[in-house]
């Protein structure tokens, strides 16, 4: 298990390499240059000037000098600072992070709590009106645009009825809340947000699910547990269940750059200070490191992503363990 | 009611498909006529989805806005499928180096947030209708190829691609001529689904402000155009969404029950 472990993560590091040299030349095959933001503008600035703040962040060199020079300080962690505030980008990310990540997991657990029991439902009443209900309801999730929703829900709890925050993702007098009444408020502003993320993304896990169920409940193994006498609900929650969960692991690691790219709307809308909005900002003003930073750590959360489902997988699914090691050794 | 389903989400792409083709004929208004007299007005027998903040008719706006939604999603696939096949059968077909450095490139283009990508190269270079089609078909092939390369795997062992190997066929002539055609069905049904998917991505980009660009109608932009006023007028915003919801949802349909006449495994 360790040697699978640690061959899994020597093998994940060309592709870093990969998403980090890709990353550099999608930014950099835009015509223009950050700087010119803050000189063509601006008429007093001379010709010299401009040179000399090209200069001053590398820009006046060859690009693929540029990149060596933002890999070796990649290794130590170090993304370089934002043209916008001179702040380190490593610290401007740092701080957006947590939220991101804190709505992401809440989603991820609402959509598996509310997605796998309806991929089951929809599997053991196929075809019954249940099964459509709950079809017809996940694939509206799945096919409505996020914000539009987010629109015309945040109108109706917030503004029409005025149950919930607007927007921002604590209240104005947070601090003088005791440690209960800021996860309360942290949980109010943060509602409506996860519901919509999560009744975007439990198309996938549901009908995946359900799926998963109809293949397995035809299987072999099913037949002798029911032939044996075994009641119904044995057979689908105790001998049925565990196979069809399997590969929702593998879904899940799949599943973050998708809820990643997903954060830049949810933020823009709800105006929460997350990393998706920290893009979105660096996106607009050109500011190359932070940008490049961003599309680094979203990689990385993607791979840490999948190095865990197959890691999970391999344990749960030992059969997976020995073909892979096989094959690769 | 599977196929029922199915057969209504066909017949309204065939409606809005028709619409967009004969848009002029079905437009009430002039989508892009300023009327000062009727701005904001509801939803009405003379504007049936109301006017707008510059009193242009909705309906009429939804309707051209869908040939370029539409637009927009079937090119992005078509993109993406050409990529997508092309890739996926040279690497299946050819396998050993080709294959492995092909299948590192998906793995790695699977890692980004497919959004940050478009976001910043349409941010960078220009948020024009060319752009958004080929930026949304670039980053969005890799699922197609996937599929591609294992169809061809395991059809490039069966008998008829050896009788034609024997036959003398070119390597061309057996991939383009008996592989690909023979692996159309999974990418049709992935094809289909992605032409929601590219619609849903313009009309998020049009919500970040680098969509398809004013005065040009988009679904994506209608919507948009409508949100600072939500509050007094609900139509500006409701109908585009609806439409939005409607096409899309039917293209999944159309894809599902696409996939459920493709996997014999969920046949009863």
């Amino acid at each position: 298990m360790m040697k699978h472990i640690i061959r899994r993560l020597l093998g994940l590091v060309p592709t870093l390499i990969g998403i980090t040299l890709i990353s550099f030349f999608v930014i950099h095959i835009a015509p223009g240059k950050p700087t010119d933001i803050q000189t063509s503008m601006n008429p007093k600035v001379s010709y010299e000037a401009r040179l000399r703040l090209e200069k001053l962040y590398g820009l006046d060199k060859p690009i693929y000098a540029q990149y060596l020079q933002w890999v070796k300080r990649f290794v130590s962690f170090d993304f370089g600072r934002s043209y916008l505030d001179d702040r380190p980008v490593s610290e401007k990310i740092a701080e957006r992070i947590p939220i991101t990540l804190l709505i992401n997991f809440s989603a991820i657990i609402l959509t598996l709590v509310i997605g796998i029991p309806l991929g089951i439902l929809s599997a053991v009443r196929r075809g019954k009106l249940s099964d459509k209900l709950s079809t017809i309801f996940v694939f509206i999730g799945f096919s409505a645009p996020e914000f539009w929703l987010a629109l015309l829900l945040m109108n109706l709890f917030c503004i029409t009825l005025g149950w919930l925050p607007v927007s921002g993702i604590a209240s104005l007098d947070f601090e003088s809340f005791d440690t209960c009444g800021k996860i309360f408020d942290v949980a109010r502003h943060l509602i409506l947000p996860v519901t919509i993320s999560a009744f975007a993304s439990l198309a996938v896990i549901s009908r995946y699910m359900r799926t998963e169920m109809i293949g397995i409940m035809g299987e072999d193994y099913i037949r002798t547990a029911r032939a044996k006498g075994l009641d119904e609900n044995t057979v689908i929650y105790k001998h049925a269940l565990k196979n069809a969960l399997l590969p929702i692991i593998t879904i899940l690691g799949l599943s973050v750059p998708g809820l990643i790219g997903g954060s830049v709307i949810f933020e823009s809308i709800f105006a929460i200070p997350g990393m998706g909005r920290l893009f979105y900002e660096s996106v607009m003003a050109r500011d190359y490191p932070v940008i490049m930073g961003v599309l680094s750590i979203g990689a990385i959360l993607t791979l840490a992503g999948n190095f865990m489902a197959d890691i999970a997988y391999s344990y749960a699914d030992p059969r997976i363990r020995v073909t892979k090691d096989k094959k690769l050794s | 009611m599977r196929n029922k389903l199915a057969a209504g989400a066909s017949l309204f792409i065939l409606l809005i498909l028709l619409s967009a083709v004969f848009a002029p004929l079905i437009a009430t208004h002039n989508p892009a006529a300023v009327d000062s007299r009727s701005v904001l007005t509801g939803p009405s027998r003379q504007h049936i989805f109301g006017t707008d903040r510059l009193g242009r008719d909705i309906f009429s706006r939804i309707v051209y806005g869908s040939r370029i939604s539409l637009s927009i999603g079937f090119i992005a696939v078509g993109i993406a499928v050409l990529i997508g096949v092309f890739l996926g059968a040279a690497a299946g077909y050819y396998g050993g180096k080709l294959d492995m450095a092909l299948m590192r490139f998906v793995d790695l283009m699977l890692c980004f947030p497919t959004i940050f990508l478009i976001l910043a190269v349409i941010a960078l270079l220009e948020p024009s209708i060319l752009n958004i089609m080929v930026v949304i078909g670039l980053t969005s092939w890799m699922g197609i190829a996937r599929l591609v390369r294992a169809q061809v795997l395991t059809l490039k062992e069966r008998d008829f691609v050896a009788a034609a190997k024997v036959m003398g066929a070119k390597d061309s002539w057996i991939i383009f001529r008996h592989l690909i055609p023979n692996a159309i069905g999974p990418v049709l049904v992935s094809a289909t689904l992605g032409v929601g998917g590219a619609i849903l991505i313009e009309s998020a980009l049009s919500f970040l402000g680098i969509g398809v660009q004013p005065p040009t109608p988009s679904w994506g932009n209608i919507l948009m155009d409508g949100r600072a006023t939500l509050g007094i007028a609900w139509w500006l915003t409701v109908f585009p969404g609806l439409f939005i919801l409607f096409t899309v949802l039917s293209y999944n349909i159309i894809g599902e029950a696409l996939r459920d006449l493709l996997e014999p495994r969920l046949k009863k």
